[in-house]
């Protein structure tokens, strides 16, 4: 019994638990969404950001990078209140779904990816500006090519909206209920252990998911390591 | 301008891969006393297999389990706070509480008993001794049945607590515990969740036995008039079930260690 | 060698710059003739740069004109090399490729043209080469090749050499002097007499953000009209 949590954690990865196996896949599918979705609307969002000039830039940047710091506990409150039966987008029906933690987890996301993409893009037209312009390019036909130049260092900006997504508990134990099968994630699992007071448990659960992270860091370095070998 | 689009695409499919709201489920609100002692992970499955009616639970505090009642997220609660739950339904957010279990609070505190609450003749005494001896205490302070419960017997006691010795933590049973073990300080729980809890530490019960530790469970339907997308039907097939002799075997049947956790108390309804 | 109309000759009227109450270039005026091979010369800090960049429609000018003969073209058919090359982020393909694509050519197009572009400029061993990566003299053969696959009419370029070895400036030259021969015009900065000397028709020397004189190169270099280009010529510093 006084299996160490690491001990533990290897071995409940061995066993293939099920309802481990299927916690795990419910935390990437939501975690992975969120980020695909992040970016989606992130990059090109703060790729504008950086080229558009209007009244009032300055403070929507400050506003984004503040946002960065957003509690989580305060997105998932805001999202709660959103989806209740009792709030504006109550008819969908939402509330307590993966769908919902997937919402509140690109809320969390999204003003990492503006920010970070913004100061990468900021540098990068610095240097291009004068090469498009003399292309005939505009800053709208640019943005593509800019989000492809800055590929290597938004990758920091992407993994670092990763690394909130999937360490974060806050909001989608507010949002999602933590329901046993349905909406149970690796973080809200190991807030369930602790406060049943399996600590060994919620800290084999930490070390899984700490394993999680850290492949999918080496993964993404690996990856862009290679790939800048190649492209420069 | 085709990345993009490839990639909102892919997103819009991973998120339609997601399972939304599947066909038939109900959501419960219930208390995290009853969802960490792992109850729900016992009786559930043979409601579920009787049914096919599977039950989503959200463990909360019961003060937020009837607020989620209250506003149309869960189909029925099932919490422990008697005067709150009568509150409830009185206005109208739940159609009828039934009886389902009790179980029954205890105090536990550090094993050499520092304030001598052993000792103590009925509950509020021996929560009047730790008062006196200024012994530290750990509440929940989060409105939780069990809170409502604990200041009940403060009341009793004739102690408004507060100072040094009193620490609210704001949370649930096991993180109030796992705090109590810290220190150690004495706190009022649930014997369900202290049968269960793992991280007991110096801790020990040092009071129990008390009618007035009782802690009544009950379930209640939201009311169908007050939210129309309350699974009036299948939220009352739980109910029924629950207080049926078949529902009440089930949690007899749950044990931990070889100790029964929730007494069945349906005879009433 | 082109069918379409030209959008030369240039006319710069009266063309000036200031900022923040400095006035870096003022009352230029000038006519850019078509197939010339026209060198802006002048010391460091004449303005020279600033000039094509106002030329080029980089810069707004703060007083004056630049007029085409056919302004609705003109943008789409100058190009521009500087003097640091910009090289984006990919290989020697993926540039001449995205600066097609950033000049709004279709995909095919953009295909035909960069390997024409890669094969006249023998370009072939270093196609997949990230540019990043490329010697000095490398990159700037890859500006050249960009800009010359834009098929532009006027082709500007500020001090292309001026960071190359003597082997890259005479492989640079000689491709001006092609370009030139195929018809197009040439916008030259240089503070490099010799290399005027080499590739002038016509001059426009510039000294401390005045239009100082011009006129054909070889009048130019014959009997300057001012005090300042027959110092500058005979190798003295002007200020």
């Amino acid at each position: 019994m006084s299996l160490g949590p690491f001990g533990l954690a290897f071995e409940l990865i061995a066993s293939g638990d099920p309802e481990l196996m299927q916690i795990i896949g419910l935390s990437l599918r939501v975690t992975l969404t969120a980020v695909a979705i992040g970016c989606a609307l992130g990059l090109p969002l703060g790729a504008a950001l950086a080229l558009a000039r209007f009244p009032g830039r300055s403070v929507v940047v400050v506003v984004f990078n503040a946002l960065m710091g957003l509690p989580p506990v305060v997105a998932g409150l805001a999202i709660y209140l959103l989806l209740s039966r009792s709030g504006p987008l109550g008819p969908l029906g939402l509330l307590f779904t993966p769908t919902a933690m997937v919402l509140a987890q690109t809320i969390l996301i999204l003003p990492i990816v503006i920010s970070l993409t913004r100061s990468v893009i900021e540098v990068l037209w610095d240097e291009y500006q004068e090469q498009f312009r003399s292309l005939g390019s505009g800053r709208i036909r640019a943005v593509p090519t800019l989000l492809w130049d800055g590929r290597f260092s938004l990758l920091t900006g992407v993994l670092a909206g990763f690394g909130r997504a999937s360490a974060e508990v806050g909001a989608i134990l507010i949002v999602g209920g933590n329901i046993a099968g349905h909406t149970r994630t690796m973080t809200t699992a190991i807030t369930l252990e602790t406060s049943r007071g399996n600590l060994g448990l919620a800290v084999a659960l930490g070390i899984i998911l700490l394993g999680l992270t850290l492949s999918f860091n080496a993964l993404a370095f690996g990856a862009s390591g290679w790939a800048r070998r190649v492209a420069g | 301008m085709k990345t993009f689009r490839a990639l909102f695409g892919a997103a819009a499919l991973a998120l339609a891969a997601i399972p939304g709201a599947a066909a038939d489920f109900i959501t419960v609100a219930s208390t995290t006393s009853t969802e960490n002692s792992g109850l729900f992970g016992h009786i559930l499955p043979i409601f579920t297999e009787k049914t096919g009616i599977e039950v989503h639970v959200v463990a909360q505090g019961t003060g937020q389990a009837l607020e989620t009642g209250r506003r149309g997220d869960a189909d029925v609660v099932f919490v422990h706070a008697r005067p709150a739950e009568e509150t409830f339904v009185a206005e109208g957010w739940g159609v009828q509480r039934f009886d389902v279990m009790y179980n029954d609070f205890v105090l536990v505190g550090p094993e050499e008993d520092p304030a001598g609450a052993r000792a103590a003749a009925d509950a509020p005494a021996a929560l009047a001794a730790v008062a006196a001896a200024g012994a530290p205490f750990a509440s929940r302070g989060d409105d939780s049945g069990t809170h409502q419960a604990e200041k009940a017997l403060w009341a009793a006691a004739g102690v408004t607590p507060g100072g040094e010795w009193y620490h609210e933590t704001g949370s649930g049973m096991g993180a109030t515990l796992n705090v109590a073990a810290e220190i150690p300080a004495y706190s009022l729980t649930d014997r369900g969740t202290w049968i269960s809890f793992q991280n007991r530490g110096d801790l020990d019960i040092v009071f129990e036995g008390d009618p007035a530790l009782f802690n009544p469970y009950g379930v209640i339907l939201v009311n169908p008039e007050k939210h129309p997308t309350v699974k009036a039907e299948a939220g009352q097939a739980f109910i029924d079930w629950l207080v049926s002799p078949e529902g009440q075997a089930a949690i007899a049947e749950f044990k931990i260690d070889g100790q029964q956790l929730f007494f069945p108390d349906a005879s009433g309804s | 060698m082109r069918a379409e109309p030209s959008i030369l000759p240039l006319d710069i009227s009266g063309l000036g710059y200031a900022r923040n109450g400095t006035r870096l270039l003022g009352g230029v005026t000038l006519r850019v003739r078509p197939n010339r091979r026209l060198i802006v010369l002048g010391p460091n800090g004449a303005g020279k740069s600033l000039l094509l960049r106002l030329c080029h429609g980089l810069i707004e000018p703060t007083e004056g004109h630049v007029l085409w003969a056919l302004p609705e073209l003109a943008s789409r058919r100058q190009a521009m090399v500087f003097q640091k090359p910009v090289m984006l982020r990919r290989s020697t393909r993926g540039n001449l490729e995205a600066a097609l694509a950033l000049a709004g050519l279709p995909r095919p197009a953009r295909r035909s043209r960069s390997a024409a572009a890669i094969e006249r400029f023998g370009l072939a061993p270093l196609a997949t080469r990230p540019a990043r990566l490329l010697s000095g003299g490398e990159q700037q053969r890859l500006a050249m090749a960009r800009a010359w696959s834009l098929r532009p009419e006027v082709l500007f370029l500020d001090e292309p050499c001026a960071q190359l070895d003597p082997g890259a400036t005479r492989s640079i030259e000689a491709m001006i002097g092609e370009f030139s021969r195929e018809g197009m015009t040439i916008v030259m900065t240089t503070h490099d007499l010799g290399q005027a000397r080499r590739l002038a028709e016509d001059i426009v020397f510039l000294d401390r953000g005045r239009l100082v004189e011009s006129g054909p190169a070889e009048t130019f270099f014959r009997e300057p009209a001012s005090e300042e280009a027959r110092a500058f010529l005979a190798g003295n510093l002007l200020w």
